[in-house]
């Protein structure tokens, strides 16, 4: 065998192995689901679910506030998302399509504030929403997700728009539209892939939060789904088949669009990198 | 790219356009557009830039405040704090915890971040040496990994170092790598935070060899022939034409994992079930104790403060780089 054929099966052999190690972590989440009791809790591992139960997905269906919790994650995230893409959508619109006084420092400002720690901000957030008698409350939350989940889409729709070009604009105003009518022809039918994308990276962004849900939902029912996970242990230890079960289930929606649009994403970031 | 502040090409070809007589013939109509025109991106702004001072803005105005402040429970429900100056931070800079606990943050990142970039470095360089289907394989496998919740990843490996019936005891002690049965990981802060890095480091090996990857393969394959030709060896190649084109992106990739690696929080949190020990605090979860445990939340503010004055100082570069780009976009 020659030194190159040598080399290709070392690599690949080295990618199967890297492979295999990121992947188990998903892997053994996923089995465990599956397994029934007595063989989660076993002297030997049992690395494929035999026989294979869905029993844990019932068990962690039923547990207690499972569809409370859902609900509430669900009406946060709708809201965030929705709210910031309405938003963002404006000022992306002005950072991508006009030259103004105070356009680099907003950038800066943008670019900036994604960098504050949320964990530096949940003390005053937390004061100026119980000062606002919104602790407890989903709108608080709501609100205070907006403080990562903003900035981000802006940054990520701006790229999206300088991606368009503008002569296809200005092809449009030429044939005797008017700006308003060039822009809702052309620019959002191209727009719009751009912002679903963004508007599933917020929803991810929303949906995995812990710390702000967890610091100003006290209710049981009032929590989101990750701070519900997060409490599944019990007096009486781990029940490692149903918490995995659970936390499939908490992965899901999240792996499913993830899987839809980190290339998007990753193009929508450095497109705004890249030109300007 | 190499512009200066003010060099934007855009804005003095339209002052020409406009002093021109295309647009004089227009007067009458055009004023009243061009205010409109003006004012348009700000009145774009205006919804965007309310929310981020609200809920950036103040909020950031407010925990320097409240660091200067006697700001208990009792002032929760006045909701009036009393000014007591340096107080906080000066019974902060006497506490011998708040040293321990800022030199193990320094430590803890510095391991995470360092371990995350060369093995992120590693897994990109990796992809640009695999055929198609292999490459494949192992970036969607990484991707799964990316799009892991937190708390998802957590309970998932604190399932697999459980003592009784974890994956990795068995695992360990079978390949005779030491007697590992009914071994607690968190018996010892030392141990647990190994098992903490690895949670760390896996979760952000993803976004590091993907965007480095995404780099590598930005090179111009041209440039390193040329490179071959001229009988330059492969590691001059890389020291002279590939890192100097990766520079920024590892200036970005590094500094982001500092100020996440910083303020870890749900991870320590969580992997200990919301009570970790004091040896097992960082910066972010001693502000959050002294704040939502003990209800001194000026004390913590001003923890808080200087866990962000330490990532800002750390991230410097990384901060001109940006306010740079800000400019000359």
């Amino acid at each position: 065998m020659s030194r190159r054929t040598l080399g290709r099966i070392g690599w690949n052999a080295l990618a199967l192995l890297v492979f295999l190690v990121m992947i188990f972590p998903v892997y053994w989440m996923i089995s465990t689901a599956f397994k029934e009791g007595r063989n989660i809790l076993a002297d030997t591992p049992q690395f494929v679910p035999h026989p294979a139960t869905l029993s844990n997905f019932g068990d962690a269906i039923h547990r207690e506030y499972f569809w409370d919790v859902v609900k509430n994650s669900l009406i946060i995230v709708t809201a965030v998302v929705l709210i910031s893409l309405v938003v963002a959508f404006l000022a992306a619109l002005a950072l991508a399509k006009f030259r103004f006084y105070g356009r680099g420092a907003f950038i800066v400002l943008i670019l900036g504030v994604q960098m504050v720690p949320l964990n530096a901000l949940i003390i005053p957030l937390y004061i100026q929403l119980s000062r606002a008698g919104l602790v407890n409350q989903l709108s608080g939350v709501i609100i205070t997700y907006l403080t990562f989940v903003l900035p981000f889409t802006v940054w990520t729709l701006r790229g999206f728009m300088l991606g368009i070009p503008r002569e296809l604009e200005e092809a449009a105003m030429v044939d005797g539209s008017s700006r308003m009518g060039a822009f809702l022809r052309i620019l959002l039918p191209l727009i719009a892939p751009g912002m679903v994308a963004t508007s599933i990276f917020a929803f991810i962004q929303a949906w995995n939060e812990y710390l702000i849900a967890y610091v100003f939902l006290n209710d049981p029912e009032k929590q989101t789904i990750t701070v519900w996970l997060a409490d599944f242990t019990t007096q009486r230890g781990t029940d490692w088949g149903p918490l995995m079960a659970a936390a499939t289930l908490t992965a899901l929606p999240v792996v499913v669009f993830f899987l839809l649009v980190h290339r998007k994403i990753a193009f929508g970031l450095t497109a705004g990198a890249v030109r300007g | 790219m190499s512009s200066g502040p003010g060099g934007e090409a855009g804005f003095p070809a339209s002052a020409v356009a406009a002093a021109g007589p295309h647009v004089a013939r227009r007067r009458p109509r055009a004023v009243g557009e061009r205010t409109l025109h003006a004012l348009a991106p700000y009145l774009l702004l205006a919804p965007a830039a309310l929310v981020i001072v609200a809920v950036l803005g103040y909020p950031l105005y407010l925990v320097g405040r409240l660091s200067f402040e006697q700001f208990g429970l009792a002032e929760l429900i006045t909701k009036k704090g009393t000014w007591i100056g340096l107080d906080n931070y000066s019974r902060l800079f006497h506490e011998r915890q708040f040293w321990t606990v800022l030199l193990r943050t320094i430590v803890f990142t510095v391991v995470n971040v360092g371990l995350t970039m060369i093995l992120g470095t590693f897994v990109a360089i990796l992809l640009t040496k695999l055929g198609r289907f292999m490459r494949l394989l192992l970036s969607t496998g990484l991707v799964l990994v990316w799009a892991m919740p937190v708390v998802v990843a957590v309970n998932i490996f604190r399932w697999m170092v459980d003592y009784e019936f974890g994956v990795l005891n068995w695992t360990l002690t079978k390949l005779h790598l030491g007697d590992f049965i009914n071994k607690d990981w968190f018996a010892n802060p030392t141990t647990g935070f190994v098992v903490i890095t690895a949670l760390i480091v896996w979760g952000a090996i993803p976004f590091v060899a993907i965007t480095i990857y995404a780099g590598l393969s930005q090179v111009p394959a041209e440039l390193l022939e040329a490179a071959e030709i001229d009988g330059a060896r492969r590691w001059r190649a890389f020291k002279d034409i590939t890192f100097p084109l990766l520079l920024p992106i590892f200036v970005i990739l590094t500094s982001l994992s500092i100020i996440w690696d910083f303020q870890v929080f749900n991870q320590i949190w969580l992997i200990r079930g919301s009570e970790p020990e004091e040896s097992y605090w960082l910066m972010s979860v001693y502000s959050f104790f002294e704040a939502f445990k003990l209800g001194e939340y000026g004390y913590g503010a001003a923890i808080a403060v200087v866990m962000v004055a330490v990532m800002f100082l750390a991230t410097f570069v990384y901060l001109r780089q940006m306010i740079r780009m800000g400019e000359t976009r």
